[in-house]
């Protein structure tokens, strides 16, 4: 039975990082990504990690993807994207090869080897709990912990002098997050941003040369050079109005 | 039907590494920064699971707790990152990450 959900759960999980790097619309590629989430939460429930499956599931699939979802949405940039952009030459084959020296070097050395590369025998009794995980109920029933209790652990272990400075730092990560997530956001008047600084002037100037030629057409004078200097007259008015 | 197959941590650890390598990947390809996160949170997905695989073989909550905080830490990256991109995507409306290759606003 282990063995029938860890495929299933690996299809799914394999199916959406797939989609994920495949899909073009960003929209579809969060919703692969939940599927994944979904998969590796199988996965944690297999382990044991139950405390973590239900984590998992809130906070990635309904917090993050969400998240994702709604910058989606917001920025409106859930149009396909036109893969042809290739700026650096050959910069997608190149990453095709590194992905797949990555791969073998992550499965055919360290997954092959990994009872060398840890250096660490399995132990007995969860030894006895991987082989004899199938075959009979009533050796697995007794090796398993119930989820409660798992709960409990993690609970203990949390706010045991082991890692409660740890979840004292998460505290104050997450305060960091929200403030700076707050300021990156927030519409700034600063010099960087252009709309403030470069449109008003030529808005004004325009609005000026409006002004200029009507009071032309009235007065009727058809002289070039007189424009020049009763525009600057009327900036510096405005000017000085504005410095009030 | 005897599938009685032992699902040991090393099928674990190939999953493992089989994601992150997707994640990976993804990362070098796609262009559009948001999937370029999600790729990234395939990755810490991936560390997550090799942690809890560990962490049940060697009979220790060591993993799962590792797993816990990196939770918390890709919330928080996730939110400050997306934060970074809509700030870019208010002056840069073109979803591409080559438009912010030079770090200036």
């Amino acid at each position: 039975m282990e063995a029938i959900t860890f495929f299933i759960a690996a299809l799914i999980a394999v199916a959406g990082a797939c989609g994920v790097v495949f899909l073009k619309n960003p929209v579809h590629a969060a919703l692969s990504l939940v599927a994944t989430l979904f998969g590796v939460a199988i996965h944690f429930i297999n382990l044991e990690a139950y405390f973590l499956a239900a984590v998992q599931v809130i906070v990635y699939a309904g917090a993050i993807v969400i998240l994702f979802l709604f910058v989606i949405m917001l920025l409106g940039v859930d149009r396909a994207e036109s893969m042809e952009s290739d700026p650096i030459i050959g910069q997608r084959q190149v990453a095709l090869l590194a992905t797949a020296g990555l791969l073998i070097l992550g499965i055919f050395i360290g997954v092959a080897f990994s009872g060398e590369v840890t250096g660490v025998p399995p132990i007995e009794a969860q030894q006895s709990t991987f082989e004899g995980g199938l075959a009979i109920d009533n050796g697995t029933a007794s090796d398993k912990v119930p989820p409660q209790e798992n709960i409990k652990e993690i609970g203990r272990a949390l706010f045991s002098t082991r890692y409660v400075f740890a979840l004292e730092i998460t505290a104050l990560l997450l305060t960091i997050g929200v403030v700076g997530a707050v300021v990156l956001t927030r519409k700034t008047k600063s010099e960087l941003d252009p709309i403030p600084v470069v449109e008003p002037p030529a808005l004004m100037r325009n609005f000026e040369e409006e002004i200029e030629l009507t009071l032309n057409e009235d007065e009727e004078k058809p002289i070039g050079e007189n424009t020049d200097p009763s525009i600057e007259d009327l900036s510096n008015d405005e000017l000085e109005v504005n410095g009030e | 039907m005897t599938f009685a197959m032992a699902i040991g941590t090393e099928y674990y650890l190939a999953l493992s590494a089989l994601l992150f390598t997707i994640g990976a990947g993804g990362l070098l390809v796609r262009r559009n920064p948001l999937i370029m996160f999600m790729c990234i949170e395939l990755m810490l997905n991936a560390a997550n699971l090799a942690f809890v695989s560990f962490g049940k073989e060697m009979n220790d909550l060591g993993g799962q707790m590792s797993v816990l905080f990196v939770l918390v830490v890709a919330a928080a990256e996730v939110v400050i990152g997306l934060a970074i991109v809509v700030a870019v995507m208010r002056r840069r409306p073109k979803a591409s990450i080559d438009e912010v290759s030079v770090l200036r606003g």
